[in-house]
C-alpha cells in the first residue's frame, strides 16, 4: 500500500515538475510561446539509429527551430530549470534525512557544516589568485566534505557517534567556518561581490556541462538513501530500539551522513548555498503525506526541485536579476513561521 | 533459553552489574525485582545486545549475545522498553509493523506472514481498536500496549519487558502479564522487569531478586520472596504473608522504626486485633501481641509484623509459661490494648498494664478507657512515652 500511494505521489509531483518546467522555460525577456518550448525539446530528442556512417543519435524529428530560440531555450533557460531541479532535489533529499536522523524539526542540510565548508572553499578560490577548470565547485565540493568529515571525527568516540554530539559540533564547526569566511572576504578584493553573490546561492551560470557533474551523484547518493528508509523511520523510535528492531544502528548512522553529505555537497558545489529548501520543503511533505520516509523522501525529493525550479523563475523574473536564495528564504521563513503558529510542526 | 555468565557491567566507571549468573529455560517466564537502580534494565540491555557485558557473557540458546548482528537479534530477543520517544506521528499499525524489520529483506514490501503477524499481534494486546490512529494521541498505557504488540509482531522465541505494567491501569496489568504467561505456553521465553512483587509472584515461574547489581536470590517466587531477602534488597521492613485469593506471596512495607518508639501490647485476637496490629505497627509503635491462639489471624499478622508475641494451642487451657511470657510483654509495655471480650488469663494480664486502653463492645474492666479504633494511635501518643519521663529509679 506505501509502494503504490508513494508511486501515485511521485508520479504525480513528476508531472508538476514538467509542467513547471515548462512554463518557466516559456517566461524571460525574449517572448517564446509553448508551442516553441515543446519544438526545441522534441528537436533535441534524439534516438540511437543505425545509419551510413555507423551507429548514430538521430532526431526522429524533423522541426523548423530558429537558432536563437534554441540557445535561449536550449543553451540558456533549459540547463538552468535543470540545474534548478537536481538542486532542489538534492537539498530537499538531505533535509528530509537530516531532520530524521537529528529527530530534530530545525535540521537542515548544511547542519554538520557541509554548507559552510563548501562557502569556505568557495570563498577561497575566489579570493586566492588560482586558476582551475570547474576549479570553484570542485573547492566547494571538497570544502564541503573536509567540513562533514571534521565535524563527525570529532563528534566519534570509540565507534559510536551520538547524534547531540554530532548536533553540538556541527555548530562549533559552522561558526569557526564563519570567522574564516568572513576573514577571507576582507581579502578577497576584486572577487568580493563574485563571493557574495555565490554565498547567496544562485543558479545563474547553469550550463549543461553542471547538470552533467551534479546529476548523476544526487542520483546515485538517492538511490541509496533510498534503499535505507526503512532504517531512518525505525530511528526514530530511538537508537536503542531500532538496535533491538535488527538495525545496525552505528553503520546505518554512517552511510545516512555521508550519502545526505555529498549530495548537499553537490548541490552547493554547484549553486551557492540556497537556504530554507531543505528545511522548509520536508516539513510540508511531511504534513502532506505523513512521517513514513518511504514515501516521504521521494515525495519531498521531487517536491524540492519543483519548489526551487518555481522559485529560480521568480528569482529570474524580476527587473533586476536576483540570487534565488533571497527567493526561497524570503517566501520560506514566513511559510515556516506560518506553520509554527498552528501547531503542525511542533511535534517531531 | 538464556544463560548469563558471571555477567558484569560498567556504565560511566560504575559497576552496575556484578558477577550475575543465572539461566532462564525455555519457555519459562522470569520476574526481575529489585529497587530501583538495582540494574534490571542493564540486565535486559545485555540480553538484547544493546550492551555488552565487561565480563561474562548472555547467551541465548547458545549463541553469545554480543557476537551477533543486529539483525539475528532482532529475529531472536524482542524487547519491551518502559518508553520510547516517538518522534514524528506514525499510526499505531505503522509501529507494530516496524516490528517486522528485522525479518524483511531492504526492498521487500510487506508479505502475507508480515501482515499476518502485525494484525495478531494488534489483537492479541487489545490495541486493534485504534490501530489506525496517531501513536501520539494515546495515553501512556495504550502505547505500553503498542509497544507490547510491536515486540509481539517481532515473533521472537524470547521476549523481554521493561516495566510492562508501569503505566497500566489494573485490569491491563492482569492481562498484559496474564498474556506474557500464555506466550510461554507457546516455548516463548519471558524475562520482565517487574515493580509490582505480588503481580510478579503471580504470573512468573522464577524469580531474580536484584539489589545493587548483584543476584541475592533466584527461584520460585515463594523462596526469593521472604520478609528478610526483602529487608537486604530494598532497605525495608516488610510483612510477607500469603495472598488469600491467589495463593501466592505479598509484602507488605512496613514504615522504619523510630528508636525513642513507645511499646504496645495488644491482648485479644480475631480481625479486629490483626487490623490493630497492623495499624499500630504503621505508626511505628513496637508492637507485642499474646497470649493468642496459634493460627489466629491476629497471630498471622502479629508474627509478620509485631516486634514479639506469645502463642498458645487454641482449645485449651494457656499453660502457665505462656501466661508468664505475655505478663512480661504487658509489663514491658507503655500501654495495653483490648481489642475483644476476654475473660481467665487474658483479663489478669490486663490488670497488670500500666495503661489500659479498649476498644468499644469489649466489655472492659473499669480501669480502661474506651476509644474507637481510629482514635486509637492518636489515644497512645497523648501519653508521653514511659521511657521518655520517668527518672532512672
Amino acid at each position: 500500500m506505501v509502494f503504490r500511494r508513494t508511486l501515485a505521489w511521485s508520479a504525480g509531483l513528476s508531472g508538476l515538475l514538467v509542467g513547471v518546467s515548462l512554463v518557466s522555460a516559456t517566461l524571460g525577456y525574449a517572448d517564446i510561446g509553448p508551442l516553441a518550448v515543446a519544438r526545441v525539446v522534441l528537436d533535441a530528442v534524439a534516438v540511437p539509429t543505425v545509419g551510413a556512417g555507423g551507429l548514430g543519435w538521430v532526431s526522429p524529428f524533423d522541426l523548423e527551430v530558429s537558432r536563437t530560440t534554441a540557445t535561449i531555450v536550449g543553451g540558456l533557460r533549459l540547463p538552468r530549470i535543470a540545474l534548478g531541479a537536481v538542486v532542489g532535489f538534492a537539498l530537499a533529499l538531505a533535509g528530509t534525512v537530516m531532520q530524521g536522523f537529528f529527530r530534530n524539526p530545525m535540521a537542515d542540510p548544511s547542519i554538520i557544516g557541509v554548507s559552510t565548508g563548501a562557502a569556505v572553499g568557495a570563498v577561497a578560490f575566489i579570493a586566492l589568485p588560482v586558476s582551475v577548470p570547474f576549479g570553484l565547485p570542485a573547492f566547494a565540493f571538497a570544502g564541503a566534505l573536509l567540513a562533514a568529515f571534521g565535524v563527525y571525527l570529532i563528534a566519534t568516540e570509540g565507534g559510536r557517534t551520538p547524534v547531540a554530539t554530532l548536533l553540538l559540533a556541527g555548530v562549533a564547526v559552522q561558526a569557526f567556518l564563519g570567522a574564516v569566511i568572513s576573514y577571507l572576504l576582507l581579502h578577497a578584493g576584486d572577487g568580493l561581490e563574485t563571493a557574495i553573490y555565490w554565498l547567496m546561492g544562485h543558479l545563474q551560470n547553469s550550463t549543461w556541462g553542471r547538470v552533467r557533474v551534479a546529476l548523476p551523484v544526487v542520483a546515485v547518493f538517492f538511490v541509496i538513501l533510498l534503499a535505507y528508509t526503512r532504517e531512518l523511520n525505525v530511528l526514530l523510535l530511538g537508537e536503542e530500539d531500532a538496535h533491538t528492531l535488527g538495525v545496525e544502528v552505528e553503520r546505518t548512522k554512517h552511510v545516512l551522513l555521508a550519502a545526505s553529505s555529498v549530495v548537499t555537497a553537490a548541490a552547493v558545489a554547484v549553486s551557492g548555498v540556497i537556504g530554507f529548501v531543505g528545511l522548509i520543503v520536508p516539513h510540508v511533505m511531511r504534513l502532506i503525506v505523513g512521517p513514513d520516509h518511504r514515501i516521504l523522501l521521494p515525495t519531498s525529493a521531487l517536491a524540492g526541485a519543483v519548489f526551487l525550479v518555481a522559485t529560480d523563475t521568480v528569482a529570474r523574473m524580476g527587473p533586476a536579476e536576483m540570487p534565488v536564495g533571497i527567493v526561497t528564504a524570503a517566501l520560506g521563513a514566513p511559510f515556516f513561521l506560518y506553520l509554527l503558529r498552528r501547531r503542525e510542526v511542533h511535534a517531531l | 533459553m538464556i544463560r548469563l555468565d558471571g555477567v558484569a557491567v560498567e556504565l560511566g566507571g560504575t559497576t552496575v552489574l556484578e558477577s550475575v549468573s543465572t539461566t532462564v529455560e525455555t519457555g519459562q517466564f522470569l520476574a526481575l525485582v529489585g529497587p530501583n537502580g538495582a540494574g534490571k534494565t542493564t540486565l535486559l540491555r545485555t540480553c538484547n545486545g544493546v550492551l555488552t557485558p565487561d565480563e561474562g557473557a548472555v547467551r541465548v540458546d547458545g549463541e553469545a549475545v554480543a557476537s551477533r548482528s543486529a539483525r539475528a537479534l532482532g529475529r531472536t530477543v524482542a524487547t519491551v522498553p518502559q518508553e520510547t520517544t516517538l518522534a514524528f506521528d506514525f499510526d499505531v499499525r505503522d509501529v507494530v509493523a516496524m516490528g517486522r524489520t528485522p525479518h524483511r529483506s531492504r526492498f521487500a514490501t510487506a508479505d502475507d506472514a508480515d501482515r499476518e503477524a502485525v494484525e495478531a499481534a494488534l489483537e492479541r494486546t487489545e490495541t486493534a481498536r485504534f490501530a489506525d490512529r496517531p501513536v501520539g494521541e494515546l495515553s501512556g498505557g495504550q502505547r505500553q500496549r503498542v509497544l507490547l504488540a510491536r515486540a509481539l509482531a517481532q515473533s521472537t522465541p524470547v521476549l523481554l519487558l521493561d516495566e510492562p505494567t508501569a503505566s497500566l491501569d489494573i485490569d491491563h496489568r492482569v492481562r498484559t502479564l496474564s498474556l506474557a504467561r500464555e506466550l510461554t505456553a507457546d516455548g516463548r521465553t519471558i524475562v520482565a522487569a517487574v515493580h509490582d512483587l505480588e503481580l510478579a509472584a503471580r504470573f512468573c515461574d522464577e524469580m531474580a531478586l536484584l539489589a545493587d547489581g548483584r543476584l541475592l536470590a533466584t527461584g520460585p517466587p515463594g523462596e526469593v520472596v521472604t520478609a528478610d531477602r526483602l529487608e537486604s534488597a530494598f532497605g525495608v521492613r516488610t510483612a510477607v504473608a500469603t495472598n488469600p485469593v491467589t495463593g501466592t506471596p505479598t509484602a507488605t512495607p512496613l514504615p522504619e522504626r523510630s528508636s525513642a518508639d513507645r511499646r504496645v501490647h495488644v491482648v485479644g485476637g480475631g480481625r479486629r486485633a490483626a487490623r490493630v496490629i497492623g495499624r499500630l505497627a504503621g505508626t511505628g509503635a513496637t508492637v507485642t501481641a499474646g497470649v493468642l491462639p496459634a493460627g489466629d489471624i491476629a497471630a498471622t499478622t502479629a508474627d509478620a509484623v509485631a516486634g514479639e508475641l506469645v502463642t498458645a494451642p487454641p482449645f485449651e487451657a494457656i499453660p502457665p509459661d505462656r501466661r508468664a511470657a505475655a505478663a512480661d510483654l504487658v509489663e514491658a509495655a507503655d500501654a495495653t490494648v483490648l481489642t475483644a471480650p476476654v475473660d481467665g488469663a487474658n483479663a489478669t494480664l490486663a490488670r497488670r498494664s500500666r495503661r489500659l486502653l479498649a476498644l468499644e463492645n469489649t466489655d472492659p474492666p473499669p480501669a480502661a478507657t474506651v476509644v474507637s479504633e481510629s482514635e486509637l494511635p492518636a489515644a497512645l501518643s497523648a501519653e508521653p512515652s514511659r521511657r521518655s519521663t520517668t527518672a532512672p529509679r
